[in-house]
C-alpha cells in the first residue's frame, strides 16, 4: 500500500518525434538534447518537482534505451523519493490482450493500475516534446476552483498562426465548448499546449469507455477530450501566459535554441526559484582561448573554443578548433569542430567531427534560390571528411554519408 | 572496481593559517577551486576513482562550508548502503583536537572499526590527478610499512614543515627531515601516506602514551630506524596551495591545456557537488580570451586570462583582467579589475577600479560590496 498522492503526473515520452529525423533516429525525442546541457524530457520533469508534485509516470515505447538510462532512478530531478518519483512505463506482456501502446489514452489506459496505487485525485497529462516553464500546481487549483471534470492549457497564439494548432473555443467564464482541430477559419487563438488536468475518476471511466470503443483511435485529442466534450463534462480551459515553444521539428527546435540567445524571451533557465534540473556531465569549466572570439552564444562546461563563434549553442565536450567558425547553429556534446570548417544554420549531433575545411550549411543571404535553404542536419556519430560540403536543408546521418560519398566518387 | 582494500582519510583542516582570507570562514577542504571545484573533491575524486568506496573526512573548525559542499557524499558516489562517506567531526571530551595525532587518536573508533587493510591518510590542500591503484601496487611490491608520496624538484616556498626524504636507490627511506635547508632540487612530501591500519592505530598508541603529538616528528621521523619506509614519486601535475600567490598562480595555470589534460583526464573526472545552472550565456560584444568559464556565468564585457566560477555577472564594458571570481560574483559595467581575488557574492559596483599586481593580488572578502 502507498500514502496517497493527490496528484500523478503521466508524461507521454513514447512518440517516435519523426519530424527531427536522424536526431531521432536512435534516440526518443524527450531525449534529445536542448539548450547547451538539457534534454527536453528536462522541463516537464523540472516543471513537476518545481510545482509539487512528486509522482510520475514515463510513458515510453519508441527507442527508449538512452532516455530511461537517461531518467535512471530520478535523482537529479530529485524524483528519487521513497514513496512516489519518477517511473518509467514501458508496454508490457499480459496474459491476455498484450499490446503495444496504441494511442496517448490507451497509454494511460494501460497503466491504470499504476496510477491507483497511489489513489489520485487529480492526473495531470504531459507531453515530452515541450519547451516551458510552467507551475502546474497553479493550473491545479484552477480545475479544483472551476470544478471542473477536465482542464486544458492553453497559449495565445498569432491569429494567422492558429491554423497550425488545435484551437479551443471557450464561452465567457472559460468553459470549452468546441474543439477545433487546425482550423481553416479559426475562431479563437487559444490553442492548445498538450497539457490536461484530470479528475481521476472522471478520466478512468473515460478511459475505460474508450477503450471498449472499436473504432477509436485511443487519442487524448481525437477521442477522449471529444466524448468528454460531448457528454456535456465540465471542460476548461487554462490560459497559460509565458514561454512555450514546440520543438517537433528540425526549425522550430533550431528556433528554441536561438531563443534562450534572446535577452528578450521571457524564460530565464538561471531563475533561482524555477531551476531546470538535468543530469550534469562532469566536466571542468570551458575554455575559451586566446584568438577566439564568443559572442551571442550559450556554452556549456567542458568546450574548448579556439575559434570563432556566433550565434551558437555549444553542449559539454565541444572542441572548436583555431580558424573553425560556428554561427547560427547548434553542436551537441562531445563533437569537434577542426580547423577552418564552417558551420552555419546547422544542427550537429553528438560525437561527430567535421573535418577541416568542411562547409555545413549555409546563411539564407548566401542562397539564390530561398526554397532550397533550411537547416542543416548532420546525425550522431558522423565523421565528416575534410573539405566537404554538406548542403544547406540537408540531413545525413553516418550511413547516408557513405551511401553519399560512394555515389560521388562513380561520378 | 570498487573495493581496494584502502580506508581513505581526509583532513579537512589542513594549514588553512597559509590562506588566510579564504579559509576565514571555511576549511582548507571546502577552498573554492577552478572555476567550479572545492579543494577537497581533488582527494575525494582521486580516491573514488582508485577504487577506495570508504573515505572519513576529519573536520576540526569552520566545517559548515564543507559539510554543505559533501551532503551525503551523493556527487562522488560515496551514499552508499556498504561504506560511502563519514564526516568525522570532533568528538568527546572538552580537549580541542590540536594535532593530527589527537585527530586520529579521536578517531580511533572509527579506525578499528574499518575492516579494510590499508590506511590511505591525505592533506586537502593538493590539486593533482593520482592514481592511487599504482601507491597501493607499489606498497604492497615493495612490502613496505610506510609509503609516503612524493615528487622531486625545488622545495615549493612556504610550505609549513615540508618533508625531505633521501632514498637509496630502490625508494627505501633512509632520511626524513623536516623543513630543513635545501639547495636546488629534492624530494619532499605532498602529504599523502599509506599504511596497513592496524600499524597506523599502534603508532597513534605509542604516540600518545608517550604524550608525543606530531606527526611528522614523533609518528614517522622517530620511526624511521624501525618501519620499512618507501617513497612513491608521483610526476604528474600537482600543487600545493600554500599561499595567496600559490592559489592565484594554481587558478592560472589551468589555462595552460596539458595541465587541463592532466588534471580532468575524462578516464578519472574530477567531481563536485552540482549546481544546476544553466550553460554560460555571452551577450553581444563580449570579449573572452584565455579565461576558464563556469556555468550560469553571464557575460557582456571583456575577460582575459581569468577564472569565472558558477554564476558570475560581467556587465557591459567590464574589464576583468588577471582575475579570479568566485561563484556569483557581480561585476557592474564598467569596471576594471586586474590580479583581484574575489570571494563568493562580491558584488563590484558600475566604474569602480581594482588593480593588484601578480605577486599581491587583492583579495575581495565574501559578500562584500565594493
Amino acid at each position: 500500500m502507498f500514502p496517497k498522492q493527490q496528484v500523478v503526473a503521466m508524461l507521454l515520452a513514447g512518440g517516435q518525434g519523426s519530424r527531427l529525423g536522424v536526431l531521432t533516429k536512435n534516440l526518443a525525442k524527450p531525449a534529445v538534447p536542448y539548450g547547451g546541457k538539457y534534454r527536453i524530457i528536462d522541463f516537464p520533469l523540472s516543471n513537476c518537482v518545481n510545482s509539487g508534485i512528486e509522482t510520475v509516470g514515463v510513458l515510453t515505447q519508441y527507442q527508449p534505451m538512452i532516455l530511461n538510462e537517461y531518467i535512471g532512478n530520478g535523482q537529479p530531478w530529485d524524483l528519487d523519493s521513497m514513496n512516489a518519483g519518477v517511473h518509467v512505463l514501458p508496454p508490457f506482456q499480459r496474459s491476455r490482450r498484450s499490446d503495444w501502446y496504441k494511442g496517448t489514452a490507451n497509454a494511460i489506459y494501460q497503466n491504470i493500475p499504476f496510477i491507483e496505487r497511489y489513489n489520485p485525485d487529480y492526473v495531470v497529462v504531459l507531453s515530452g516534446d515541450h519547451i516551458y516553464k510552467m507551475d502546474y500546481s497553479r493550473m491545479i487549483a484552477f480545475h479544483k476552483e472551476k470544478e471542473a471534470d477536465c482542464t486544458i492549457a492553453t497559449i495565445e497564439v498569432p491569429m494567422e498562426e492558429a491554423s497550425r494548432f488545435g484551437i479551443l473555443n471557450t464561452n465567457p467564464d472559460g468553459s470549452v465548448y468546441e474543439f477545433d482541430e487546425k482550423p481553416k477559419a479559426p475562431k479563437s487563438n487559444q490553442a492548445s499546449m498538450g497539457i490536461y488536468v484530470f479528475s481521476w475518476n472522471k478520466l478512468r471511466s473515460y478511459l475505460e469507455e474508450d477503450e471498449a470503443a472499436p473504432k477509436s483511435s485511443n487519442d487524448f485529442g481525437k477521442d477522449v477530450l471529444p466524448a468528454m466534450l460531448n457528454a456535456g463534462e465540465r471542460i476548461f480551459a487554462y490560459r497559460f501566459e509565458g514561454y512555450w515553444k514546440d520543438v517537433g521539428t528540425i526549425d522550430s527546435l533550431w528556433e528554441s535554441n536561438m531563443d534562450l540567445l534572446d535577452p528578450n524571451i521571457p524564460m530565464d533557465l538561471n531563475e533561482e526559484s524555477w531551476k531546470i534540473f538535468t543530469r550534469n556531465p562532469v566536466m571542468p569549466p570551458h575554455y575559451v582561448a586566446k584568438g577566439a572570439r564568443v559572442q551571442n552564444s550559450l556554452v556549456a562546461e567542458g568546450c574548448t573554443v579556439y575559434g570563432e563563434i556566433d550565434f551558437a549553442v555549444l553542449f559539454s565536450g565541444v572542441y572548436i578548433a583555431p580558424g573553425a567558425v560556428v554561427r547560427d547553429s547548434i553542436i551537441m556534446p562531445n563533437t569537434r569542430i577542426e580547423e577552418g570548417a564552417v558551420v552555419q544554420y546547422a544542427i550537429v549531433a553528438e560525437e561527430c567531427v567535421i573535418g577541416g575545411g568542411a562547409k555545413i550549411g549555409a546563411r539564407p543571404e548566401d542562397i539564390v534560390n530561398k526554397e532550397e535553404w533550411g537547416v542543416a542536419v548532420v546525425g550522431n556519430g558522423c565523421a565528416i571528411p575534410p573539405g566537404s560540403v554538406v548542403a544547406p536543408k540537408s540531413m545525413i546521418d553516418s550511413e547516408s554519408f557513405a551511401q553519399e560519398a560512394v555515389k560521388n566518387a562513380r561520378k | 572496481m570498487r573495493g581496494n582494500n584502502v580506508l581513505g582519510l581526509i583532513f579537512s583542516n589542513t594549514h588553512e593559517e597559509k590562506l588566510r582570507d579564504l579559509t576565514e570562514i571555511r576549511t582548507m577542504g571546502s577552498v573554492p577551486f577552478g572555476g567550479r571545484y572545492r579543494l577537497i573533491d581533488f582527494p575525494l575524486s582521486n580516491m573514488v576513482n582508485s577504487g577506495i568506496s570508504k573515505v572519513g573526512v576529519v573536520t576540526k573548525s569552520n566545517y559548515q562550508s564543507l559539510m554543505d559542499h559533501l551532503g551525503s557524499g551523493k556527487a562522488w558516489d560515496l551514499s552508499r548502503k556498504r561504506e560511502g562517506l563519514y564526516i568525522l567531526p570532533p568528538f568527546g571530551d572538552t580537549r580541542l583536537v590540536n594535532n593530527r595525532v589527537e585527530s586520529l587518536a579521536s578517531i580511533k573508533r572509527f579506525l578499528t572499526n574499518s575492516k579494510e587493510d590499508l590506511v590511505l591518510i591525505t592533506d586537502s590542500d593538493v590539486v593533482c590527478n593520482i592514481d592511487y591503484s599504482d601507491v597501493v601496487s607499489s606498497h604492497i611490491g615493495k612490502n613496505s610499512d610506510v609509503t609516503l608520496v612524493c615528487r622531486f624538484g625545488p622545495l615549493p616556498r612556504k610550505l609549513v614543515e615540508p618533508l625531505v626524504l633521501t632514498t637509496d636507490p630502490d625508494g627505501r627511506v633512509i632520511d626524513l627531515l623536516i623543513d630543513p635547508r635545501t639547495d636546488g632540487e629534492c624530494c619532499y612530501g605532498i602529504g599523502m601516506i599509506l599504511l596497513r591500519r592496524e600499524l597506523l592505530i599502534r603508532l597513534v598508541d605509542d604516540c600518545v602514551s608517550r604524550n608525543l603529538y606530531s606527526f611528522k616528528r614523533d609518528l614517522l621521523q622517530r620511526n624511521l630506524s624501525s618501519l620499512r619506509m618507501y617513497s612513491y614519486e608521483f610526476s604528474g601535475y600537482a600543487r600545493i596551495i600554500s599561499s595567496p600567490v600559490s592559489y592565484f598562480a594554481a587558478n592560472m595555470e589551468l589555462m595552460q591545456p596539458n595541465v587541463r589534460a592532466q588534471l580532468f583526464n575524462p578516464n578519472r573526472p574530477v567531481y563536485t557537488k552540482v549546481r544546476d545552472d544553466m550553460p554560460a550565456r555571452y551577450g553581444l560584444g563580449s570579449e573572452v580570451s584565455n579565461s576558464l568559464v563556469a556555468d550560469g556565468c553571464v557575460i557582456d564585457g571583456e575577460v582575459r586570462n581569468s577564472v569565472l566560477f558558477r554564476g558570475v555577472r560581467v556587465g557591459k564594458g567590464a574589464v576583468v583582467e588577471n582575475c579570479v571570481v568566485l561563484q556569483d560574483g557581480q561585476i557592474r559595467p564598467g569596471c576594471k579589475m586586474k590580479y583581484v581575488i574575489t570571494d563568493k557574492d562580491v558584488l563590484i559596483q558600475s566604474d569602480r577600479s581594482l588593480l593588484g599586481f601578480e605577486s599581491y593580488p587583492i583579495f575581495i572578502s565574501k559578500g562584500s560590496v565594493v
